[in-house]
């Protein structure tokens, strides 16, 4: 298993890149992983046609999707059950960001 | 058509949060941005197994996806086309991202 990168490793690279300190990159990083949810949670209670995206145009955009109920099943008993209707977190990559991956 | 939420809206709102102006908030999301698409592109040049993933814990993690090729078809002409083999980025959100989506 390899290592994954953290958000400690990547507040050092923010700063490196950036020029800023250590300290503002992690506090920017932490706003920013609070402001995201925060706006898709707004947009969530938005019927499906009326919700914006998070568009970072190259890196790619967040939305909420709507998941319908479905019938399911316990892996441990084989019991069915009802799975209610969610709205989960989507991300969908943008060109630059697909492009560059696909290298 | 709804008004999408562009980066310098979260700017203004990652800015709102912290002690750090805008001009830096901005430098911090965009250096972000490209750290972790330089990243995936580094793992996306090994092996699936050895990929590492970008992790933040509760929010997600960004890891790069193999798709295989497939035979797909031009959706004007109908004429068959050879889909190659490629390396996607892909986003898995964190259980904390997903709780807070999820209002009734």
């Amino acid at each position: 298993m390899s290592s994954n990168i953290t958000k400690t490793d990547l507040v050092d690279r923010i700063a490196e890149k950036s020029g800023l300190s250590k300290k503002d990159s992690k506090a920017s990083l932490d706003a920013l992983m609070e402001v995201i949810p925060e706006v898709l949670a707004e947009e969530a209670k938005k019927p499906a046609d009326e919700r914006n995206k998070i568009q970072l145009t190259g890196f790619g955009s967040f939305e909420v999707r709507d998941r319908s109920a479905r019938k399911g099943r316990n892996p441990q008993t084989g019991e069915e059950m009802e799975i209610p209707a969610k709205k989960v977190p989507a991300f969908k990559a943008g060109k630059t960001f697909k492009e560059t991956v696909d290298e | 058509m709804a008004n999408n939420i562009t980066k310098s809206d979260l700017v203004d709102q990652i800015a709102n949060k912290t002690d750090v102006t805008k001009k830096d908030t901005k430098e911090v999301v965009d250096s972000m941005l490209e750290v972790i698409t330089e990243n995936l592109a580094t793992e996306a040049t090994k092996p699936s197994e050895e990929r590492a993933k970008v992790q933040l814990i509760g929010f997600g993690s960004f890891e790069v996806r193999d798709r295989s090729a497939r035979t797909g078809r031009n959706p004007q002409t109908g004429e068959e086309i050879e889909i190659p083999a490629r390396t996607v980025p892909a986003f898995k959100a964190g259980k904390s991202l997903k709780e807070q989506v999820n209002v009734k």
